[in-house]
């Protein structure tokens, strides 16, 4: 018989267990119940959130805490870094000018390396324990979304510099962003192609693995096609492949006049060396995407030539891009790139949105956002609409002499 | 015809760069009988060594179509003699010390040093966050051309490079003394050292050679691909390290010429799959002919199948 | 006579009940309290790290069935858990549309909504444990690291199909209108499966695992139990003794990939996550391995307790966000140096201060 042998039954792991969840338990000490019910992501309008109770301004009297994740570590490392560069000039500069509302900014950054889990778990963080007022975060839809759903359920606005992917803004009535999103983004790179550059046959190479690549890909196939363009060749290939010969000769093919690739920067350089080397003559074309200095480094001749879109350029005569470029090289010493823009956007308008709404509670602050008009940022000027993604032009840049130029702008409607 | 002969060299190329890594993989595991899963991260380093040299030494500016002959070889060795030094670091302060412990154990040992290679790369102030341009070392031109077929600088100089290493390592393991001792470790641990052979010495050689393959495999694959030079902790690194892997399995582990066939299979297998399938499914491909092999030989294609007694 | 005896044998039917019934009416007990009591009084984000540490628990126990009872050494775990989470993801989400026009959260607690979460997790960890079937049969046929080979591999797979997946549909109109193959082919892709309603909460999380616990512990004390651990302790040896060892190691696989399907479908619907095949990947199994081998192999209570330290200490090193995985990689090469028998061994945490299993001669060879 086993009784007398056996090891301590389920009674004992119960008390371990218990001992264990309680353990990091001591630290905490707020007495909030359950978030509440989360909110649908629909195609109606944006669901109500629920929290919105007003919060008391901030825990430290004089300062306002924002919160900000991004990915500081792991493979997407340079663009959270870009990001973080760029708010944290602009929160030194609206310290310098005064602050908002007489109380200085503070940032609290949380590293997410890149994966949605952990974005979850940081934005959770920020809210419930830090208390920041609003959030600002991520470059990568996927993460956006995850964090997003998180402002969402309790009701802090959150303003992502960057995901272009359209589902973002649609989590509900707390989610903003300043960049343009990717089917505006598709159709002017169709609308350049076919009417600047009069091309009508175009292949098309995208990372399947990017939802960013997958997304702008079909924005743009659809944009393209409805100009009266013809995709003669669609090949992908998975993030990670260092190899694009069998794509390249089957677009080789179909001799198109230009190849759209809505990749990011770390491949496009590397896809173009090959398709020079495999003899394709045709135009390159791409979106944000490929916004590095690392492009023209990295693809050197194979690249000159080549357009893409992008948020806004360092060349731009603009009073407010001279300005921002200026004091980022004299604090980071690089010129800073679309990502950082954003970032120092994003930071910006937040700062405005909070000196216009009566209060830092979450309803009246993400009104204060939504109600945006004609904010004149770095990378354009920024109208909040009412999917609240920023209405706002897109730029044309043209890789020439090693460097990416102005080519043109295209505004909305 | 033009194309089946295109691929046909791509793949060899492709292919005999992955026998390269392959080999690391597979005399680990002849020996120690663990997967080295660090073994990615010591190409990485390598391929990272050769971009750090050729751009301090201000060789990108060389460039053009025809670099100077020693440029490539000095970056070749400097990177080989690096990973070298790292292989036997690795070996010494990680391993060594775990050799009577749990395979398991090692495994995870494995991975962390994979972890920390990646993350310390990722540092400013080693190789940083960014992608770069590796500088061309070769001259970029094609050599020859039969029926249409290109036969590129780079990739004739990959395959003949790896060729050369690989008949060293294939007269090392079995015309030397070194290499009879490394193959009596890896056929009986313990007998061998009752034979007298220095056991720690040997494995020590072992990380040593094969980290310099994958040094080697590194400065390759940048030549190959001057664009293609990602991030430290890029999954780009892991992906083809498991590749490699996987044709070290194919061709059975433990075994030094199934590495090289595994090797030269999966890259035509890749660059086929590519030309002829669908080109994005490259992965699949592979990790599919994985499965059926172990399927139908369990032991690898060149592998034995060996008794396991009590 | 024999028969009199054997019935005097016979524990009571009261006995029997508590037995089997105590143990997990104290964990739904312990549930209640945690749900009731200690998450209103934590706060939203102890809430989210409870989830997050009992869905970890979950894995690392279910692993811990393979690599620990049976001594193989699976690498992929985290696929078991993305099909249990894609699975269920996709019975709520779809359902919700199908039954209730929305993918909001429906009713209350063991409301409608709640009882299809439960069934989508049920259906989670049957898909997945079809999978382990699938994959364990042939590969554990062989020895060795093979079967760490093809996990590796069908993870590997698993994610690339996982990304090609066509977008969430999100419009009613365009749901009604789908065919089921539509709809499951419809998770997301590379964007990840976002928008599935978050009904776990502690509660349930904690059920699960108090489940997984009474089966683990069971199964330790049982004479299948010990036919596993025979596996791990000499293979050769035990099926001399007549188990058929193949048998034995599919059984313990299946098991475990069912419950790594829970795993992934409390996941799925935890606030805060969308599932992303690329994180799903073999880093993620490689993190479930370390939580074992770092409890100690076979150590039920060890692997709560790595899987506790491993959730909760990334958190407090969030502040060094620069040098985190660098520590991370460091703390795990030098652990293993100098403790490689992880936390307890193959000991459970209150057996610690007894002799060590392999010092009596009853102990080790008992297998």
């Amino acid at each position: 018989m086993r009784s007398d042998t056996r090891a301590p039954g389920p009674w004992s792991v119960l008390f371990s267990t218990l001992a264990l969840g309680l353990g990091p338990l001591v630290l905490g000490g707020c007495d909030k119940m359950r978030g509440g019910s989360e909110t649908a992501k629909g195609p109606g309008p944006a669901s109500e959130a629920k929290g919105g109770e007003a919060k008391p301004d901030a825990p430290g009297g004089d300062t306002i805490l924002i919160g900000e994740f991004g990915s500081l570590t792991g493979s997407e490392a340079t663009f959270g870094q870009s990001t973080h560069n760029g708010i944290m000039l602009a929160v030194d500069e609206i310290n310098q000018a005064g602050g908002v509302k007489g109380k200085k900014l503070a940032v609290k950054t949380y590293d997410d390396q890149g994966k949605s889990q952990e974005a979850g778990t940081v934005v959770t963080r920020l809210i419930t324990e830090d208390k920041v007022v609003a959030i600002l975060g991520e470059v990568a839809s996927s993460l956006s979304l995850a964090g997003g759903r998180v402002a969402q359920q309790y009701g802090i606005p959150m303003i992502s510099p960057s995901s272009t992917n359209p589902q973002v803004t649609q989590i509900g009535d707390m989610i903003f962003r300043v960049c343009f999103i990717d089917p505006y983004q598709g159709f002017v790179m169709a609308k350049f192609t076919r009417e600047n550059l009069k091309f009508g046959k175009v292949a098309v190479l995208y990372d399947q693995a990017q939802a960013y690549s997958k997304g702008l890909k079909d924005d743009f196939i659809k944009s393209f096609k409805e100009m009266g363009g013809e995709i003669v060749s669609e090949q992908a290939y998975t993030g990670g492949d260092q190899d694009f010969s069998a794509q390249l000769t089957t677009i080789k093919g179909t001799s198109p006049e230009a190849i759209f690739l809505p990749g990011y920067y770390t491949d496009v350089g590397n896809v173009a060396l090959q398709a020079r080397k495999l003899g394709v003559n045709a135009t390159l074309l791409g979106g944000d995407g490929w916004d590095s200095a690392k492009l023209t480094e990295i693809g050197g001749a194979a690249i000159e030539g080549a357009y893409y879109s992008n948020h806004y350029s360092h060349e731009e005569q603009r009073p407010e891009v001279q300005a921002f470029v200026k004091k980022y090289q004299a604090k980071f010493s690089q010129v800073p790139d679309g990502l950082a823009a954003l970032g120092y956007d994003s930071a910006r308008l937040l700062a405005e949105a909070m000196g216009r709404s009566p209060s830092l509670g979450g309803k009246d602050l993400a009104a204060a956002l939504a109600a945006t008009r004609d904010f004149k940022g770095v990378t354009g000027v920024i109208s909040i609409d009412a999917e609240r993604n920023a209405k706002k032009p897109a730029v044309i840049l043209q890789v020439k002499g090693g460097k990416p130029t102005y080519s043109a702008t295209v505004a909305p409607n | 015809m033009t194309k089946l002969l295109q691929t046909l060299f791509d793949g060899l190329a492709v292919g005999s760069l992955y026998a390269l890594i392959a080999l690391g993989y597979t005399m680990v595991y002849g020996i120690l009988q663990f997967i080295n899963f660090a073994h990615s991260d010591v190409f990485m380093t390598g391929a990272w060594v050769a971009y750090v040299v050729a751009a301090t030494a201000g060789w990108a500016a060389l460039g053009g179509d025809a670099p100077p002959l020693y440029a490539g070889l000095f970056t070749l060795f400097a990177s080989m003699l690096f990973c070298a030094i790292l292989g036997f670091g690795i070996e010494r302060l990680a391993y060594r010390p775990l050799r009577k412990a749990p395979r398991l154990n090692v495994l995870i040992t494995a991975i962390g040093i994979s972890l920390f290679l990646e993350n310390i790369g990722q540092r400013p102030e080693l190789f940083g966050t960014q992608p770069q341009k590796m500088p061309q070392l070769l001259p970029d031109t094609t050599l020859f051309t039969i029926a249409d077929v290109n036969f590129r600088v780079v990739d004739l100089t990959v395959i003949a490079v790896a060729l050369v290493l690989m008949a060293v390592l294939q007269w090392l393991v079995f015309h030397t003394r070194l290499g009879r001792a490394m193959r009596a470790v890896s056929h009986n641990f313990s007998v061998a050292s009752l034979m007298g052979i220095n056991v720690d010495a040997v494995i020590s050689f072992t990380f040593v050679v094969g980290s310099a393959m994958a040094a080697a495999a590194g400065f390759l694959y940048v030549m190959k691909y001057p664009g293609a030079l990602k991030q430290p902790a890029d999954s780009t690194w892991i992906l083809l390290g498991l590749k490699c892997f996987v044709a070290a399995v194919i061709g059975g582990i433990g075994n030094v010429r199934g590495a090289m066939l595994g090797g030269v299979l999966i890259g035509l297998m890749e660059m086929f799959g590519a030309a002829y399938l669908s080109p994005h499914m490259r992965d699949i491909y592979v990790f599919s002919l994985l499965i059926i092999v172990l399927l139908v030989r369990p032991a690898g294609l060149l592998g034995r199948a060996t008794v396991e007694k009590v | 006579m024999l028969g009199a005896r054997a019935a005097a044998l016979r524990p009571g039917y009261g006995f029997v009940l508590s037995r089997a019934v105590g143990p997990f009416g104290a964990f739904l007990a312990l549930a209640f309290v945690m749900q009731l009591v200690v998450v209103p009084w934590a706060g939203p984000f102890y809430e989210k790290l409870l989830m997050d540490i009992g869905i970890n628990c979950l894995l690392a126990v279910s692993l811990n069935l393979v690599n620990g009872f049976t001594g193989q050494f699976s690498i992929g775990h985290a696929g078991f858990m993305a099909v249990g989470g894609y699975v269920a993801g996709a019975v709520t989400y779809y359902g919700s549309f199908v039954l209730w026009g929305s993918p909001a959260v429906h009713g209350g607690f063991l409301g409608g909504g709640d009882l299809l979460f439960l069934a989508g997790c049920l259906v989670g960890g049957l898909f997945s444990a079809g999978a382990g079937y699938l994959v364990g049969l042939p590969s554990l046929r062989l020895r060795g690291d093979y079967l760490a080979i093809v996990t590796l591999g069908f993870g590997e797979i698993l994610r690339v199909l996982l990304q090609q997946t066509n977008d969430v549909i999100f419009v009613p109109a365009q749901i009604e209108a789908a065919t089921p193959w539509q709809m499951a082919t419809a998770l997301g892709g590379a964007l990840g499966f976002s928008g599935i309603p978050f009904y776990t909460t502690v509660f349930w999380v904690f059920v699960m695992l108090g489940l997984l616990l009474i089966v683990a512990f069971r199964l330790k004390e049982s004479s299948e139990g010990r036919a596993f651990l025979s596996i791990r302790e000499n293979e050769i040896a035990a099926e001399a003794m007549g188990i058929d060892t193949t048998r034995y190691k599919v059984r313990a696989f299946v098991l475990a990939a069912f419950f790594a399907g829970i795993a992934g479908a409390l996941f799925a619907h935890e606030t805060g996550t969308t599932l992303n095949p690329r994180e799903l990947g073999f880093q993620k199994s490689f993190d479930i391995v370390i939580m074992v081998v770092l409890g100690g192999m076979g150590s039920i209570s060890g692997a709560l307790v790595a899987a506790v330290l491993l959730t909760v200490l990334p958190e407090f090193l969030r502040e060094f966000a620069d040098w985190r995985l660098v520590i991370y990689a460091l703390s795990l090469i030098i652990m293993m140096r100098f403790r490689p028998q992880g936390l307890f061994g193959i000991r459970e945490i209150w057996e610690l201060w007894r002799k060590p299993p392999g010092a009596s001669p009853a102990g080790r060879g008992a297998s």
